[in-house]
């Protein structure tokens, strides 16, 4: 059964309009959808006169559909418009209900930290393999032959007396901490084919007491280079090169006679830091030398054909003077906020 | 080595305006390197004053001051007020002015003190710095002097004089001595060195020295160490009628004292001072109380001699010592006796000057600790021809300053070895120190060190002075003469190394695995490897019982004797400290070594090879397999809150899954997965420790401290540490990653919770899963634990989650839940576990 609806056009005008009053006065996605119940579905009046065509005379027929098609366009198009309007300003309320306070919000990672020693003893072994050096280690409890005999420390000279050794209980075995990462030296001579090109980072023991400026366990990175024809100059050149890479361009070298069992000739360096806080400076660094010849033999190298270099400084020390501290406690007590300070960065 | 400034310019022209750091800079371009600077600290007016009268005052306090009228060269004299009374009116004293500051500081003023305005301060030794003596105010005429009142006394006793202080290396002993610095003052700078040795009556008197005969000397070393002869030169002689009381000459005392040695009496502080300048020490004997003549000997093993310190030694058969016909008189090179000690009645004194041993002296001073100004000496090296020359000085002063009369009675010997020749090829030393030198430059360096020095058809033959005992071969020239003609003058220039390997895998492993913990919130430490005994017994076994470890010798703390097994208790100690800064919430690591002996093993050498040449290699096998082995660890600490309470975050306490965490991760980032089990510790919680296993190994364990142990500790209750073997964990990681095709079809997941005895381990239901579902089963976790009702007691609920996969085509939900159904089956085969639905 249906019911013919007289299309007229003020009544399809009417019923358009009101159709459009509607959607606009809702004022969300639910309103807007009872809108377009009423107002498009079946049984609104734009629906019935479009049902209400067939029976228009055929004469007729096309201008009346041309009239219900307008005002249903004209309806749709402003449904459309005004569901978009509600989403946007739907969505812009759920957005304000979400904010939070950034400054506030809970914090699940908690911050990390290598230990700035670590760094340093990485980026000083990384500035060597750059220049095609390997890193080598060695034990830090070893035998005194490694650590004083092979390296021209005389069992009698006062030279090795002056090393404050840790000794392992009983003495008479022979077993000591190393005081230096010298015996690394020995180590990668006797491991390793010539040319020799080695640094060797590491951990070594003194019997000194915890103060601001000693602790009986510290770090040093060693070089050595043996290989024909190097000299004194090779020596100065490689300590520049680390120099700058550490300090920058402008730092320098400077050399002072010194005496090391393991040396000859032996020297004292002195590093220029251009950007030392209070101005630039000069400061000791560490000491270095030629290889002496006795250490060679230890090594079973021909001291005629080989020569080479070594150097060593400390890493406790080189943090000292290049980040501005004062107290070595801080370096050894573990205590979270030192090495938090530095994060991953040295 | 303190060198006074006024002793150096006797033997080398120091320019008049030099500051005592202008010195100083000197001496380090030539390999002194710099200590410090010490000077008497003291200003003026402090002049000599003539005391006119001294009334003696008694005062209410019991005291009596005394109230002087001192003459001090001005028209009127001072009233001074003193308290001293070893003095009267006549007597040359020392005033401190108004205006002067004494060592102390201590700043003199005019000042009203016992009735009176005190115009100044009458001074004794001790106040102005002289040494300790404080029996009453310094009477100048004690010690010879009568000056004009008003002269200036600083200068007059010496304490105007600065010494610079350098440190001497250990193998130039010769610069323990005026002398020596003197030279390299001189080599430094260029200017004039006057060699004492040289000096023309030295020269006389040394020679008589070594001509005199009469006085019985007995070398009878018969047991030289290490083959070397206890003594080479003995030079003795006799000072007879000599006065023992008369005091030092403040000049001497202010020089001994800027050196750093103390004045003890006229005649010891005459061998020190000769010791300083010439660097050859020398000891006195009171003749009367040496019976016989001396003898130089071993001492027989357990022979006792009390020593100038007053300490009793017993000797040993290795220790050289002097004796007369009965006894030991003196540790030879290191300390004489107290029984033939000089003393204020000493009137004949027998003087000795010889060259010991560096090995027997050094032994000594290490098997008595008994360091000595002498010893410190003989150890480096004493110039031999030094000898005969001291003995004449020190003779020459003593009866200059003490009276008596030089004996012609004496004994020399020498049998020193003559310094050895050493070639010196053309351009050896270029080619050690890179520098072109001169023809000149070289014999220049060579002769200014001391050194005779002859051209040849090659380069040079040098003859080392005989006070460079380390001047053996070409390499040791080379550093003189880099050291004398500039290390500034060494070049710049970069080696070119043969292309490298970059780290090892165990180097950047190691690297990686601290990167992930710190980048995982882990903070860094570096603890010291020393730890108690119970720390290794708590640690570093999981049974209980005695765990092997080595042992320091001369530890600094004896409750740390020992080298870490573990790597916790450093943790534990670490944590701790930060504890105790209110810093609650840890999470800490460390990678280090830790010292692992093998039970029953000895570890050590009986004997060490030289060290001049390669050892055989079974000698070198040897010392290679003498230590311990000293496995890289990695262990982690967590006490307090993992996540603080914060704004809608509830606080996460830390535990054990930070502890296995860690593991976990470290299993990840070094591609060796790490298995949990339950396990047990001694040192853990029974229910809540995990054993960790790869590769099928046991790498570790992780747990969280036995309760008991932590509050012991005086750590929070719950407290997780987790400890791996790194070597092992490097070691067993893949080295070479096959990677698999991703395969990008469809996944099907599904859920499934199986019931099961609450004594099954998920991990064990995890490992069926996987086994009994096959290859298409691509992850399994567990999401779920549910326990209570619909469970029957004793049994959980588990819930997993299931993602399936096939590398070839979409899976259908039947493919998927076929796998899942055999996963079921085998876990109720294995387990009992039942589906729930």
């Amino acid at each position: 059964m249906s019911e013919t609806t007289p299309i007229t056009e003020s009544d399809v005008a009417a019923a358009a309009d009101a159709a459009l009053t509607a959607f606009a006065a809702a004022g969300s996605v639910a309103e807007l959808r009872a809108a377009r119940s009423a107002h498009l579905g079946e049984t609104s009046p734009l629906a019935r006169f479009n049902a209400s065509l067939k029976d228009v005379p055929a004469d007729q027929r096309a201008a009346a559909g041309k009239l219900v098609g307008q005002a249903r366009a004209r309806a749709s198009q402003a449904i459309a418009e005004r569901e978009a309007e509600l989403a946007v300003a739907e969505e812009a309320a759920r957005l304000a209900s979400e904010a939070v306070d950034v400054t506030a919000v809970p914090l699940r990672w908690r911050a990390g930290a290598r230990h700035p020693l670590s760094l340093l003893m990485e980026h000083m072994s990384d500035i060597f393999v750059g220049m095609g050096w390997e890193v080598a280690e060695g034990p830090e409890l070893e035998n005194e032959w490694f650590n004083f005999d092979a390296l021209n420390f005389d069992e009698d000279h006062p030279a090795r007396a002056m090393q404050d050794t840790f000794f392992i209980d009983p003495v008479s075995r022979h077993l000591v901490l190393r005081t230096h990462t010298s015996p690394v030296q020995i180590r990668s001579l006797l491991d390793r084919p010539l040319p020799v090109y080695v640094v060797a980072p590491g951990r070594v023991f003194r019997t000194d007491e915890l103060d601001a400026t000693h602790t009986p366990v510290f770090h040093q990175i060693e070089g050595i280079a043996i290989d024909k024809g190097l000299t004194m100059a090779h020596l100065k050149g490689t300590l520049e090169h680390l120099a700058r890479a550490m300090f920058g361009e402008e730092a320098r070298i400077r050399l002072r006679p010194n005496y090391f069992p393991f040396t000859e000739p032996s020297a004292e360096m002195d590093v220029w830091q251009p950007n030392a806080k209070g101005g630039a400076r000069w400061v000791e660094w560490g000491g270095c030398g030629m290889v002496n010849p006795n250490v060679l033999r230890a090594a079973g190298i021909d001291a005629e054909e080989y020569q080479g270099f070594a150097f060593g400084m400390g890493i406790e020390r080189t943090l000292q003077f290049r980040n501005d501290l004062n107290d070595m406690r801080d370096m050894v007590e573990g205590d979270i906020r030192f090495s938090q300070q530095f994060g991953m960065v040295v | 080595m303190r060198v006074p400034i006024s002793w150096l310019r006797e033997f080398v022209d120091v320019p008049a305006d030099a500051t005592p750091e202008d010195v100083h800079a000197a001496l380090v371009r030539v390999g002194l390197e710099e200590e410090d600077i010490h000077t008497f600290e003291i200003t003026g007016p402090v002049v000599v004053g003539q005391v006119i009268s001294a009334e003696p005052e008694p005062q209410s306090n019991g005291k009596t001051i005394n109230w002087c009228q001192v003459d001090v060269g001005e028209a009127e004299p001072r009233g001074i007020v003193c308290g001293a009374h070893n003095f009267g009116p006549g007597d040359k004293v020392v005033v401190s002015l108004p205006g002067a500051v004494l060592p102390g500081p201590f700043p003199i003023s005019a000042r009203k003190t016992y009735g009176h305005v005190s115009d100044g301060m009458i001074a004794s030794a001790r106040e102005l710095g002289l040494g300790d003596e404080h029996s009453g105010i310094l009477r100048l005429a004690d010690l010879g002097l009568d000056p004009a009142p008003g002269t200036d006394a600083i200068a007059l006793l010496g304490l105007d004089d600065a010494a610079v202080e350098v440190n001497v290396t250990p193998d130039r002993g010769y610069a323990f001595s005026i002398r020596g610095i003197a030279r390299e003052y001189s080599n430094s700078t260029g200017a004039a060195f006057r060699d004492p040795l040289l000096d023309p009556a030295l020269v006389e008197a040394a020679a008589a020295r070594r001509a005199a005969t009469g006085y019985p000397v007995t070398l009878a070393d018969d047991a030289p160490v290490r083959g070397r002869p206890g003594c080479s030169v003995f030079t003795a002689g006799v000072v007879r009628g000599v006065d023992g009381s008369v005091p030092t000459p403040p000049w001497m005392v202010a020089r001994l004292l800027l050196a750093g040695i103390r004045s003890i009496s006229l005649i010891v502080d005459i061998s020190n001072y000769v010791m300083l300048e010439l660097g050859q020490p020398s000891h006195a004997y009171d003749l009367a109380k040496v019976s016989g003549g001396l003898v130089v000997r071993r001492a027989t093993e357990g022979e006792r001699l009390t020593t100038l310190d007053g300490k009793e030694r017993i000797l040993s058969a290795e220790d050289l010592v002097v004796a007369d016909e009965s006894v030991p008189v003196g540790l030879a090179g290191v300390m004489g006796g107290a029984d033939t000690e000089i003393s204020d009645t000493t009137t004949d004194v027998l003087v000795e000057a010889a060259i010991w041993d560096p090995v027997t002296i050094s032994r000594s001073v290490r098997r008595h600790k008994l360091p000595s100004e002498a010893a410190k000496r003989y150890e480096r090296g004493v110039d031999p021809a030094a000898s005969s020359a001291a003995a004449a000085r020190v003779m020459a002063l003593i009866a200059e300053l003490a009276g008596g009369t030089i004996d012609a009675q004496g004994y020399y010997l020498d049998e020193s070895v003559p310094p050895p020749v050493i070639e010196l090829p053309e351009g050896f030393a270029q080619s050690i120190t890179g520098v072109a030198y001169s023809a000149d430059e070289i014999t220049g360096s060579l002769t200014a060190i001391g050194a005779a020095v002859e051209s040849t058809a090659t380069g040079w033959s040098v003859t080392p002075p005989t006070w460079r005992p380390d001047l053996t071969d070409r390499w040791t020239l080379t550093e003189e003469v880099a050291r004398i003609v500039g290390y500034d003058r060494v070049p710049s220039e970069l080696p070119v190394a043969p292309p490298g390997r970059g780290l090892s895998r165990s180097q950047r492993l190691r690297r990686s695995a601290a990167g992930a913990l710190a980048a995982g919130g882990l903070t860094e430490v570096l603890s010291y490897p020393f730890v108690s005994e119970q720390s290794n017994d708590w640690f570093g076994a999981p049974e209980a019982g005695p765990v092997p470890a080595m042992k320091l010798a001369n530890p600094i703390d004896p409750d740390a004797a020992w080298m870490r097994t573990s790597l916790i208790p450093g943790l534990i100690a670490t944590a701790r400290r930060n504890l105790s800064r209110g810093l609650t919430d840890l999470a800490l690591f460390e990678l280090g070594t830790v010292f692992r002996p093998e039970p029953g093993v000895q570890y050590g050498s009986d004997a060490l090879p030289a060290g001049d040449s390669l050892p055989s290699e079974e000698v070198l096998g040897a010392l290679r397999s003498s230590i311990p082995p000293q496995p890289w660890h990695v262990a982690a600490l967590f006490v307090g809150d993992a996540v603080r309470k914060q704004p809608g975050q509830a606080a996460v306490a830390s535990g054990l899954a930070d502890a296995l965490g860690v593991a976990h991760q470290l299993g990840t980032v070094l591609s060796s997965p790490v298995t949990v089990e339950a396990g047990h510790h001694q040192a853990m919680h029974p229910g809540r420790t995990a054993v960790l296993r790869a590769g099928g190994r046991v790498v570790g364990y992780a747990g969280e401290l036995l309760p008991a142990l932590a509050l012991e500790l005086d750590l929070p209750r719950v407290v997780a540490v987790v400890e791996l073997d790194l070597d092992v964990l490097v070691d067993l990681g893949s080295t070479e990653i096959s990677a698999a095709p991703i395969a990008s079809f469809p996944a099907a997941t599904q859920d499934l919770t199986l019931v099961v005895s609450e004594s099954v381990p998920a991990g064990e239901l995890v490992s069926l899963i996987v086994e009994g579902a096959g290859e298409l089963l691509e992850h399994v976790t567990l999401i779920d634990d549910y326990r209570g009702t619909g469970i029957p007691d004793g049994s959980k609920a588990l819930t997993f989650a299931m993602r399936f996969r096939a590398t070839d085509r979409t899976l259908t939900a039947a493919e998927a839940t076929e796998a899942k159904n055999a996963a079921v089956a085998l876990a109720a085969s294995r387990v009992g576990a039942t589906l729930r639905e």
